[in-house]
């Protein structure tokens, strides 16, 4: 098990570097001045120009630069906007926002979606099957903004259950619709991977001897079915953060979450390049973490792995 | 012999023997249905409503994309108008001139209604159909190409060459596509047009079907009739492209199916978030309800319509490629 | 005979499964009984209904299969009519199970006490935590399992196949259950393995009475091990009684078949058809009991036929050294064929024979190059394969063709029959396509296949024919060498007994050269005139058929040689 933590945590060296250099190099290769852009329309005088080169550390050649954005992000000090804010503060005062509502999604998904999910899948080609498989289709074939746009307007607007935005110091109860929003396209693949692997777990010898050996239904399911089926759930979970991250973004905009998302769907409609750069590269950041925390967690659940290469 | 003690004499029973005989052993079977991968899987397509109607309906959108005018004659952006400014058209339209178009709903000859800039919804519905299926294409046989080149080399030749190729797609892994291709859009302010759109979804979306298709040729490269061809004297390229692609592209069809439907939802979101195709030169369904959602309270069929559009394209791409994996992949079958 | 009640009685069962076209049944009427502590063997090939109507029994049927007819009676009281909540009662407790593959019946991520506890558990056996760990102790204790302390912290992935079967039979019998059903228990394992388990689970029901009901293919092995026999053909009985009765008298004409095709059963070498005067077409046009009957066949004297030909192929000293990666940073090397040294003269056959981790599959790879020797040579024809040129490589290749193992994985199932046997004539470009396809045809013809076959697809065939359509594909550029490697392993008995059988025929018609890789002992006496014997890498001894037979050197090959199964049993013909 050391040998595995510890490989997988150098495995996640190279890709640290790695993605932040690609975020970099986009950014470096993009044409044009970026001073010249901070200005807009207006033309700023030379002198101006130059310190504010030398300021961004434009003057320096490519690789220096990448490892100075690197040492200012290894430091915490992740710049500032056009307007001159500090992108630490920002996201010191939206970060928290945000975790609250991805938490209460990723909650609601994995509870909602392995519960339908199970059941789906023990009782196959059911009515609840069914219907379940089909709602399921319908929300994956929804991009988030829709979902998002549909939910506000039935349930904020029409039915009038929930606040359409969110209010000032984002309580939970404002945040519960977003977060069912964004809960919702994870919550499909949860529920129709929990299905697959529910049947192909069911089909394993391991659970007729299960049955074989005297075991009752009520405990085969949720030790032998369930468990091992958690572990395809599991793996995905990484590529559901990625959804997560960008349902975030557009969710928030949307509600009006102060998070995040929202912040980097405002810097995006402003066009605040540096901005940005920065949130997306924090994201990155949290992305490969949490990549990483999977696999572990992959690996306690899964005994075999933590042995084979 | 058993070291158990007999409990009783059994007694010696002999079955008469079927009408039929025994029959030759391992006699071959005379059926006329030839079967194979591809053959089995259409005929399990064509027995399948599913396919039909998500095919009919892709083959609708496709007619509708090349073919806009055949649909409405109203131009997209030219003629909006915020209000009726003219007797002609007050007449044409059936209402009195200086009606507040804007948001207004149906009118004769625009059965959506109109826009909050006063375009007609139908018209630009239609019109934004070729920008989602072209971006979904583009996307779509990029990835797929990157996807299958790199798979295919890492897992068919191994070692370094595998490593680098695997650690290389870990990193693009790494970044979520929108995200890297929102920094790759706000990149591009002026330059903005549906290859660049496409390159920026693709360039970082090809390491899932790297993944795949690597894992499916790690299986097949094991298996005796991959063996049995090099020991023919089939060299390394030969034996691949014979055998151990054919039968490892299946998944690769499946997640292409899905992922056009990803491209399209992913251009989409670009265009909501702003960083999508300038709106004033191309119709983007994504565009048309990111204009649309202050209008949700007052005119919330602005935003209904494109986005209906937009979910049942996805839908039908979304049930193609259900159907196909179905029909491809045993296990999913089983799964059924 | 006495006033004994039989413990179980299965009456006119029936079992069908639930497919698209309706109901397909699986077990057609089957009635027999288990009297208390009696082992009764239910044989039959794949297909017979054998496993179903186990399976039946103890109402663990797959999804779509129902009993559609019929009672199970156990002590009285109809299985088959048991509410879910009443079935788990008997199961584990009265009846206990031991399942067919080792290797997937144990849940991969819970520890191995944790299975066994629960067992315990679920059946009353004993309530406290502590009371419970002492019994999954013993229960291991009972299975064989030497420090059972330890390996209950252990997961199944660190047990080999033997230690999860003697898990598995532990928790089957954990209860003390009247009945055992034991589904093929050891069919995955090797045969020293095998015998090991099967004396252990012997001795464990003889001590405490329980009856068993054991399933298998092996007609040798089930008269080996059970009382009464039950041979099921097509979900049918077609015979049934006492074992040695029906192997030494079997009456019904499948039943004759499959006496005459066993190997473990048989004592020569096939002689060809081709000189014994029977042809393989009738073979397969009437199943003619002669051609199959592996006994009878007169004795092929190796030594006489082949002795003094010069070596085809020579091993001389061979070395194949691996690097295994650990889960730490390092590798270990490891030996897989470890300084093999052997010659096999024209015309003849090498048996190398050897269990799981032998290294005698590498060894076949060696030979025709798909891995590079680390140390020592091969030489083919004189030649040192390992020195060849890309031109000289693929002339070898041309002369030596191998057949593998997996009929389900040795052919391209995109390609169809006529492609795959003619893609050796593309590769090496001969002739024209016309001559290609008269080719074709004609080793169609040797592995006696109708040319209608050649539009076919791989998946349309079954296991036997897939395999002679392996052995086309080897044959078509007329080579000399064959490498068979685990060829027939696969293959039910009347199958396996029909493709040995086509291969002595080409081997007498064609003077084909083979080397035969196999763990089965009881084949290499049927096919093979030399045969090596190998373990963990190394030649442990090395002889004609006849000597290695009659008059074993080594403990080790003892050892083998006692572990197939029915071999003492003395055939009343």
């Amino acid at each position: 098990m050391i040998w595995y933590i510890v490989r997988r945590l150098l495995q996640g060296i190279p890709v640290f570097f790695g993605s932040t250099f690609i975020i970099f190099s986009m950014v470096f290769l993009t044409p044009g001045n970026p001073v010249l852009r901070m200005f807009g329309d207006r033309t700023p005088a030379p002198e101006q120009i130059a310190a504010l080169e030398a300021k961004f550390h434009l003057d320096q050649p490519f690789l220096t630069r990448y490892f100075l954005y690197l040492g200012d992000i290894l430091q915490g000090n992740l710049g500032t906007t056009y307007a001159g804010q500090s992108v630490n503060e920002i996201l010191a005062r939206t970060f928290p926002t945000t975790l609250r509502l991805a938490l209460l999604a990723v909650v609601i998904q994995l509870a909602v979606g392995v519960l339908a999910g199970l059941i789906s899948g023990l009782r196959k080609g059911g009515l609840f099957d069914n219907v379940t498989l089909l709602v399921t289709l319908v929300i994956i074939s929804m991009p988030v903004f829709v979902l998002a746009f549909v939910a506000q307007w039935i349930f904020g607007i029409q039915l009038g259950w929930f606040r359409p935005t969110v209010g000032a110091g984002a309580p939970w109860s404002d945040l519960l619709l977003p977060a069912i929003v964004l809960a919702g396209l994870n919550m499909a693949y949860v529920v129709r991977l929990t299905r697959a692997s529910v049947i192909e777990t069911s089909q394993n010898d391991f659970v007729r001897m299960a049955y074989g050996k005297g075991l009752s239904r009520g405990r085969v399911i949720p030790v032998h079915i369930l468990r091992n089926s958690m572990i395809p759930v599991t793996t995905n979970l990484a590529a559901d953060f990625g959804i997560l991250i960008v349902g975030a973004t557009v969710t928030e905009g949307i509600f009006n979450v102060p998070g995040v998302g929202n912040e980097l769907f405002k810097a995006i409609n402003r066009g605040d390049t540096p901005e940005i750069v920065s949130i997306v590269t924090i994201l990155v950041i949290v992305y490969v973490l949490v990549n990483i925390a999977i696999d572990l967690l992959y690996g306690v659940l899964d005994p075999r792995i933590r042995y084979v290469k | 012999m058993s070291s158990k003690n007999p409990v009783r004499t059994a007694p010696h029973f002999v079955a008469e023997v079927d009408e039929g005989g025994l029959g030759a052993v391992d006699a071959v079977r005379v059926s006329d249905r030839k079967s194979n991968l591809w053959l089995d899987a259409w005929r399990d397509l064509r027995g399948r409503w599913m396919f039909w109607v998500s095919a009919a309906f892709i083959l609708f959108i496709v007619f509708v994309a090349l073919f806009p005018t055949a649909f409405t004659q109203v131009p997209p952006n030219d003629g909006c108008m915020l209000s009726v400014k003219s007797q002609e058209v007050a007449d044409s339209l059936g209402v009195p001139i200086g009606t507040r178009i804007s948001d207004h709903g149906p009118l004769p000859g625009h059965p959506l209604g109109f826009t909050k800039q006063g375009c007609d919804v139908f018209s630009r519905i239609v019109h934004g159909t070729g920008t989602s299926l072209s971006v979904g294409i583009i996307v779509t046989v990029l990835v797929a190409v990157m996807g299958v080149v790199i798979g295919a080399f890492a897992g068919y030749f191994g070692g370094w060459l595998d490593s680098l190729l695997m650690r290389l797609g870990d990193i693009f892994f790494a970044i979520p596509y929108i995200l890297a291709a929102v920094v790759i859009m706000s990149m591009f302010l002026h330059e903005r047009n549906i290859w660049v759109i496409s390159l920026a979804i693709g360039f970082f979306s090809w390491p899932s079907t790297a993944r795949i298709l690597r894992s499916e040729v790690l299986r097949v490269k094991n298996l005796d009739y991959v063996m049995a061809s090099e020991a023919i004297g089939l060299s390394k390229f030969r034996t691949m492209f014979a055998h151990v692609m054919p039968n490892s592209l299946a998944p690769v069809i499946i997640i292409s199916t899905v992922g056009l439907a990803g491209a399209i939802t992913a251009e989409a979101t670009l265009s909501f978030l702003g960083v999508g195709l300038p709106n004033n030169i191309f119709m983007s369904w994504g565009n048309d309800i990111s204009a649309a959602q202050n209008s949700l309270r007052t005119a919330p069929f602005t935003l209904i319509y494109p986005s209906i559009a937009l979910s049942v394209t996805v839908l039908a791409f979304i049930m193609l490629g259900e159907t196909v994996r179905d029909a491809l992949d045993p296990k999913a079958r089983a799964t059924r | 005979m006495t006033a004994l009640e039989p413990l179980l009685s299965v009456e006119d069962l029936q079992v069908a499964f639930k497919t698209q076209d309706g109901f397909v049944p699986a077990v057609r009427g089957v009635s027999f009984d288990v009297y208390p502590g009696e082992t009764i063997a239910i044989v039959g090939e794949s297909g017979s209904g054998k496993s179903t109507t186990a399976h039946a029994i103890i109402n663990l049927l797959p999804g779509s299969g129902r009993i559609t007819g019929g009672k199970v009676l156990f002590e009285g009281r109809d299985l088959s009519k048991l509410s879910r909540h009443e079935m788990e009662g008997v199961r584990g407790k009265e009846i206990g199970l031991v399942p067919q593959d080792p290797m997937n019946s144990l849940n991969p991520v819970h520890r191995i006490g944790f299975q066994v506890e629960e067992t315990i558990r679920a059946n009353g056996l004993a309530s406290s935590k502590r009371e419970v760990r002492k019994r999954a102790v013993e229960v291991l204790k009972e299975a064989g399992l030497a420090d059972a302390d330890q390996r209950l912290r252990q997961f199944p992935h660190e047990f080999s196949g033997g230690m999860r079967q003697r898990v598995l039979i532990g928790i089957g019998l954990s209860s003390h259950p009247k009945l055992l059903i034991a589904d093929e228990p050891t069919s995955a394992l090797d045969v020293t393995v095998q015998k090991k388990i099967l004396d252990h689970l012997e001795s464990l029901t003889a001590e405490r009475g329980t009856a068993v009901i054991f399933i298998t293919h092996d007609l040798g092995l089930a008269a080996e091990r059970a009382e009464n026999l039950v041979v099921m053909h097509r979900g049918k009985i077609v015979e049934s009684g006492p074992a040695r009765e029906i192997l030494q008298d079997p009456r019904h004409p499948y039943t004759q078949r499959l006496v005459a095709a066993a190997p473990s059963l048989a004592s020569k070498r096939i002689q060809s058809a081709v000189t014994s005067g029977a042809s393989l077409e009738s073979a397969e046009v009437e199943g003619a009991d002669a051609s199959f009957d592996l006994v009878s066949v007169a004795e092929r004297t190796a030594d006489t036929a082949v002795a003094d030909a010069p070596p085809v192929i020579e091993f001389r000293e061979a070395t194949k050294v691996f690097k295994i990666r650990t889960g730490g940073p390092r590798s270990i090397p490891f030996t897989a064929v470890d300084k093999v040294s052997f010659q096999v003269p024209r015309g003849s056959t090498m048996a190398l024979v050897g269990e799981s981790g032998s290294g005698k599959s590498t060894a076949a790879k060696l030979l025709l190059r798909l891995e590079d020797l680390t140390s020592g040579e091969i030489l083919v024809e004189g030649k040192n394969v390992a020195e060849l040129g890309k031109q000289e490589l693929l002339k070898l290749r041309s002369r030596m063709q191998p057949v593998f193992q997996d009929p389900y994985g040795s052919l391209d199932p995109l390609h169809n029959i006529g492609n795959t046997i003619g893609e050796p004539l593309a590769v090496h470009n001969v002739g024209d396509l016309k001559s290609r396809k008269a080719r074709v045809r004609e080793v169609l013809d040797q592995v006696a296949l109708p040319e209608t076959v050649l539009t076919r697809y791989p998946n349309e065939l079954s296991g036997g024919q897939r395999q002679r359509v392996a052995i086309a594909r080897a044959l078509a550029l007329k080579p000399e060498i064959v490498v068979l490697d685990e060829a027939v392993s696969a293959l039910d008995v009347l199958v396996q007994a029909q493709v040995l059988n086509l291969l002595a025929d080409l081997q007498a018609e064609l003077g084909l050269t083979y080397l035969f890789i196999t763990h089965d002992l009881a084949v290499v006496r049927v096919i093979a005139d030399y045969v090596t014997v190998m373990q963990k890498g190394m030649v442990v001894e090395q002889a004609t058929v006849d000597e290695v037979f009659e008059n074993p050197k080594t403990d080790y090959t003892r050892e083998l040689l006692a572990a197939i199964p029915g071999a003492g049993i003395q055939l009343g013909a």
